[in-house]
Order: structure tokens, then C-alpha cells, then sequence
């Protein structure tokens, strides 16, 4: 098993016929992803990838099963993109556009809060079941089928957990990049809990990095969990010139919790191992998982 | 994006915030001009900056006189000071020792303060809506007031799907002891900062000090607004209010380029895809034992004339003894990093050392070109490997 996505997971693409959608996905395809149809509006008919191209998400949704749909939809079309997916009833959103408007974001999550949907990002690498289902554009062959759920806020260090867990010997169970948007879909707490309670997750490395407080948030309830699952954490920023993007009203609403400091202090105090090298995830988990730590 | 106080002024009078009379002006004559026709007993010289504490600062070149907020009695005043500030240094705990030149004024008319509050409105990470933050104790640093007395910070969540109702505004205003027209004031005054901040697409709007006048009405005697970047696009009249001068023109040439960029003071230049992975890095320089000169996250998509911008930038800054790049290839080609910093090398002519780890997609193909660029490359195998080579190198060049 594995959390979100398998190797029945049958998945859509908005934004299909751009070059990005094309690119990711060709490769989904070419790593197994049981991609059905996409969606780009006044294409509707066309055959893309040898898949039907339908103009809106509710017309793919009434022709076959949809259960998920990754956009690649750019910046200003994005967040009503979510929208649409939302309303078609599509369970599961992965959202990879960069740059979204935070305030689109902020309607979008409302409506989001009310529905059966699940996000993931925007602003995010997606999500990953090794050897079944990869939605996103991370690169596939990093990855092997293993037992280790990884969680992060940043792309290129999920690649960085998945590259040295698999250099150890280690695989993967799922990977998910939660994105690194203020506002966005699922956070550290909707992911651990999955892999909590997934049966063939049997240790999760987390990285987080300064800003917010969801670091914090997960770290509490892993504690209050009382899982024996093992976790590895690291929160990337520790040398970063304090909020250069939110001035300094960013830590009046969190008073001074957002960071590296402290959310490391969350994370030993809920016992997770937190690596304090970025290089030695995989090796930090091998350790813990052999009585070495 | 960051816009000076008389700027965001302007902007929040055309959505109902009261402000007091003033004119920005560029040399001793015009705020001669701009004193006389304000007129009244006092004006405000304020000098305009993208960094608060301006009042609590002081000039580099007089460290023990007056800040970068003063007060006049006379025309001649305002001129007299106008002459001591612009084109002059001043220095605030948000400038950092370097400070910033003032090469604008902003001439006020004066105002009688019997109390001072705090406003603000950002968007919340923790609830993904706007929040307004509220305080009695206006005028001072907001966030040494939420370290000292967190009980003193009052927080209002808007609802998107209402947006900001009336009795919010009212139910902030009892909290903050304001009474009688005062209550309706602070109505108009939220409502002010609201509408701005959703209409315009901004990251913050603060108002401090809101002050309270004796007879009771209020007014925004400073104003700071900042915009989310992600949303210029559909702003493209903001524009016009960028003022280049406070902007690092390392950032802002990297910006023009589509790359995240943030000058440091250390000496080891990163050059990274992905902003976790380029805060992981500098942290592994700075575990070494060294520090690094600069963030630099060149994006997911990346093109390889992306790459050779960043590459020059980080190659231009005298500070830097070696360069890390560390690029794990996602959608980015290893093979299109490798061509990008050969051409980059070989145009700029590389002068320090430079260690290059490549991970991900065509990995092979991109060491295969860095190794046959008859440049002096240092190959790394992974980030720890990396970090070590880059810090081994820069200390044995210092040594020679």
C-alpha cells in the first residue's frame, strides 16, 4: 500500500495540450501513471498523447473515472483551475504552478475547506508512489519502492531525501511535496497522518523550513500520535537572513516561533531525529532504523 | 514589492484612510516651497526609505544627531533640514550598518497626538485568511511589543467569503479603548486598509502610528505597503511607484532574469535550483565552518540563459573566494546546467574555485561536458561532498 495515490489511481492533466503539461505528461506515461484525459478549453475532441482532450475538468469526469488531476495551468488561469476541480468533484488536486497570487489562494482554500477535495501545493513537485504512480515533476527514477514516507515543503530537497534513502538501500513508500505557498492545500499534519496510519509506512523523514509554524504543528502530532514509526526531520534555513518577505509583522502573528531554532527544538521534542546535516537524511534514518542512533 | 510612506499615503487617501497634508520633494528648495504652502505652526521633515525605525536612526555622517524624522517650525527649518538629510546616509535597526542614501523627503503637515495605536493587515499562513492585527501601543516596534506583551496584540480573522464586516471594525475599536467618533473613525480607517490591501494585491499594509487626535479623529500619520510579487502582473500601474534606488541591483538584475537572489555578507557563492535546497546548502557551507555570499534559487525551468545569468551574478561579486553549485534536476537537465556554466565560465573568465555537484535527470551527460571544458572544475558527488570541497578549496587559495 501507500498513501493518496496507487497503481489504480487514474488521473487527468489541466493545462494538457501546454508544453509543460505535454512534457510531464509524456513522462507519467513513461513511468506507468495511469493517466486518462486531460483538459484544455477549446480543444475539447482532440486526441493528445492518445488521450481524449476534453474542454472543461466536469466533461472528463462524466466520460471516465477521475481521481485525480495534476495543473499545469500558468500562474494567473491556476487558482481557478483549482476551482473547477473542485467543483467536478475530483478527489484529489495536485497543483504544480509556481506563482500563484497568495489572495487567489486564500479564496480558493475556503472553498476548498468545504468540499471532499484534497490539494496538494500549489507551488510543489507532487506526488509519488514508486513504481505506480507519479503525478508531478519530479524525476522518477530516483526513486525505488520502500517503506519511508517523505513529506517536505521543498522540491528539490524531497529529491534530496529520495536520492539518499535510496543510496542507502532504502525506498520509498510515498512522496509527497506539500509546496512552499503560505497558503496552500494539504500540510505536514494531513500527510503524517496518512502515513501514520499506513500500514506499509514504516518510518517518514519530514523537512520543513523557516516560515509558518506547520513544522510545529506535525511535530505535535506525531508526539500526541504515539506512533513508533521512526521520523527524521531537518528544517532548511538556519544561516537565512530573517524575513526578507514578510518584513518583520510575519513573526508578530507566530511571536518568533518560524524560526530554524525553534522548530528544531519542536521536532527533538517530539522525538524525531532531526538531521542537522541536509546530506545525512538517509543516513540519520539508516542509523535510527539499525539501533545505531 | 516595497513602496515608500508617502506613496502608500496616496494610495490608501483613494480608498478613505485620513492623512494629513504633504508633498515629497527632492531638494532644499522644494521643501522650502512645499513647508510654505502646508503652512501651520510645524511640518514634519520625514525621510523616505524602504526601512522602518527612520525616527530612532541617524545620519552616518553625524552618528550622534538627529534621526531621519524632524520636526520644523519654520519654512527655513524644513530647507535647513532637508539640507542635512538628502543625499545622506541614514542608518536604522532595519537598514543594517550599511544604511540607505535619502534622496526623497516627505514634507508633512504637523498633528496633535493623544494616543498612538498599531494596524496592520497580512494574510495568515496558519488560516489561510487575512488577519488584522491591532495594538494600544502604536509607535514603537510591533515586534517588541509581541515579545514583551503578547497579550497586547489583538488578532481579527476576515472571512473571505464576507470579506471585513462593520462590527469587526466596531468590536477591534472597543478593544482598543477608542469611544465615541472614534468608533466610526476606526471604522472608516479599516475599511480603508481592507479595500486596499484586496484590491491592490498586497503582502502587508501598516498603519503605525495610528494616532488618535485630542477631538477624537484619527489619522494614519505613517503608512508602509508592500505587494505580492506573484500579483504584479495584474497590477501593471504599481509599476510606476518602484523606486530602483532601494532595490540591491544584484536582486534586481536577477529579478529581471526570473531568479530568486538575496545578497549575504560571506564569501562562498551558491548557485541552487529550488529555494529548500538553496537554504540547505547555505546552512552545509556555513556547518563547514565558512559563509555564503549570497541565496540564489534558479528555478524549476530554468533555461540555460537563466542559468548564465545567475552564474555572472554570482561571479560579479568581489566578495566571493569559490562557487558551490549544487543542482538537482528535476524538470532542469543536468546536461543544460553543465552547457549554461561552461559559456558562463568561459564569457565571464572564472577567477576563483569552483565545486559543482550535479544530481537528477542526464546527470552523466552533464558531468561528461563540465569534464571536457578544459575548465578547472571540481566534481562533487553529492551536497556533504560538495560542501567540504568548496570550503577545502577556498582555504587553500587563501593560504597560497
Amino acid at each position: 500500500m501507500s498513501i493518496l495515490v496507487h497503481s489504480d489511481t487514474r488521473v487527468i492533466t489541466q493545462g494538457f495540450t501546454g508544453a509543460q503539461g505535454t512534457f510531464h505528461s509524456e513522462q507519467a506515461l513513461a513511468y506507468g501513471t495511469r493517466l486518462v484525459g486531460g483538459v484544455t478549453p477549446g480543444r475539447g475532441g482532440e486526441t493528445h498523447l492518445g488521450l481524449p482532450v476534453f474542454d472543461t475538468v466536469a466533461q472528463a469526469c462524466a466520460a471516465t473515472r477521475v481521481d485525480a488531476s495534476v495543473i499545469y495551468v500558468p500562474p494567473a488561469g491556476a487558482a481557478d483551475a483549482i476551482l473547477e476541480a473542485i467543483a467536478a468533484g475530483v478527489p484529489l488536486i495536485v497543483c504544480i504552478t509556481e506563482g500563484i497570487p497568495v489572495l487567489d489562494m486564500v479564496r480558493v482554500q475556503q472553498v476548498l475547506h468545504r468540499s471532499d477535495s484534497l490539494l496538494i501545493g500549489p507551488n510543489c513537485p507532487g506526488i509519488i508512489t514508486p513504481g505506480e504512480c507519479k503525478i508531478g515533476i519530479m524525476p522518477g527514477a530516483i526513486h525505488r519502492p520502500g517503506k519511508v514516507g517523505i513529506v517536505s515543503r521543498s522540491g528539490t530537497l524531497t529529491y534530496e531525501a529520495v536520492a539518499q534513502t535510496t543510496a542507502v538501500g532504502l525506498g520509498q513508500s510515498t512522496c509527497v511535496g506539500i509546496g512552499g505557498d503560505p497558503v496552500k492545500g494539504m500540510d505536514f499534519i494531513d500527510v503524517l497522518e496518512r502515513f501514520i496510519a499506513d500500514p506499509d509506512t514504516d518510518s517518514i523523514i519530514m523537512i520543513g523550513e523557516i516560515g509558518g509554524t506547520s513544522e510545529i504543528d506535525g511535530a505535535t502530532l506525531i508526539r500526541d500520535s504515539g506512533t513508533r514509526k521512526p521520523v527524521v526531520g531537518f528544517i532548511a534555513g538556519a544561516t537565512a537572513p530573517p524575513g526578507r518577505r514578510m518584513g518583520h509583522a510575519g513573526a508578530v502573528i507566530t511571536g518568533g516561533h518560524e524560526t530554524a531554532a525553534a522548530k528544531i527544538e519542536a521536532l527533538r521534542d517530539a522525538g524525531i531525529h532531526v538531521s542537522a546535516s541536509p546530506a545525512l537524511l538517509g543516513q540519520t534514518l539508516l542509523d535510527v532504523l539499525t539501533g545505531h542512533a | 514589492m516595497n513602496i515608500h510612506e508617502y506613496q502608500a499615503k496616496a494610495l490608501l487617501k483613494g480608498f478613505g484612510m485620513p492623512v494629513l497634508d504633504g508633498r515629497v520633494v527632492r531638494s532644499p528648495d522644494e521643501a522650502l516651497v512645499a513647508a510654505r504652502a502646508i503652512g501651520g505652526p510645524i511640518v514634519v521633515v520625514k525621510a523616505q526609505i524602504h526601512a522602518g525605525g527612520r525616527g530612532a536612526g541617524h545620519f552616518a555622517d553625524d552618528p550622534g544627531g538627529k534621526g531621519g524624522v524632524r520636526l520644523a517650525r519654520t519654512p527655513d527649518d524644513a530647507q535647513q533640514a532637508a539640507v542635512a538629510m538628502l543625499d545622506s546616509t541614514l542608518v536604522t535597526r532595519q537598514t543594517g550598518p550599511a544604511g540607505r542614501i535619502v534622496r526623497r523627503l516627505y514634507i508633512e503637515a504637523g498633528c496633535e497626538i493623544a494616543r498612538e495605536l498599531y494596524l496592520s493587515l497580512l494574510v495568515d499562513r496558519a488560516t489561510g485568511r487575512i488577519v488584522i492585527v491591532a495594538s494600544q501601543d502604536g509607535g514603537m516596534a510591533i515586534e517588541d511589543v509581541a515579545a514583551a506583551t503578547p497579550e497586547r496584540i489583538l488578532k481579527e480573522s476576515i472571512d473571505p467569503a464576507t470579506g471585513l464586516s462593520d462590527y469587526q471594525a466596531r468590536t477591534l475599536a472597543a478593544r482598543l479603548d477608542l469611544h465615541g467618533r472614534s468608533i466610526r473613525a476606526f471604522t472608516t480607517v479599516l475599511r480603508a486598509a481592507y479595500e486596499a490591501f484586496v484590491s491592490l494585491d498586497a503582502a502587508i499594509v501598516e498603519i503605525n502610528p495610528l494616532v488618535v487626535t485630542g477631538s477624537g479623529d484619527l489619522v494614519a500619520l505613517d503608512a508602509k505597503m508592500s505587494f505580492d510579487d506573484n500579483a504584479l502582473f495584474r497590477h501593471p500601474e504599481l509599476e510606476e511607484l518602484r523606486d530602483e534606488n532601494e532595490e540591491d541591483p544584484r536582486e534586481r538584475e536577477a529579478a529581471r532574469h526570473g531568479l530568486a537572489y538575496v545578497g549575504l555578507d560571506g564569501t562562498i557563492g551558491c548557485m541552487v535550483n529550488g529555494a529548500g535546497l538553496a537554504m540547505a546548502t547555505m546552512d552545509i557551507i556555513k556547518m563547514e565552518g565558512e559563509e555564503p555570499a549570497n541565496f540564489l534559487d534558479v528555478g524549476g525551468g530554468a533555461t540555460r540563459e537563466r542559468v548564465a545569468a545567475a552564474f555572472r551574478i554570482v561571479l560579479s561579486d568581489q566578495k566571493v573566494r569559490g562557487i558551490l553549485v549544487n543542482i538537482f534536476g528535476g524538470i532542469m537537465r543536468c546536461d543544460i546546467i553543465a552547457e549554461a556554466i561552461v559559456a558562463a565560465s568561459h564569457e565571464t573568465g572564472l577567477r576563483v574555485p569552483l565545486v559543482v555537484r550535479l544530481a537528477g535527470t542526464n546527470v552523466e551527460r552533464g558531468q561528461e561536458i563540465l569534464s571536457h571544458s578544459g575548465l578547472k572544475i571540481i566534481p562533487a558527488n553529492d551536497l556533504g561532498d560538495a560542501a567540504r570541497k568548496i570550503v577545502a578549496a577556498v582555504r587553500a587559495e587563501g593560504v597560497a
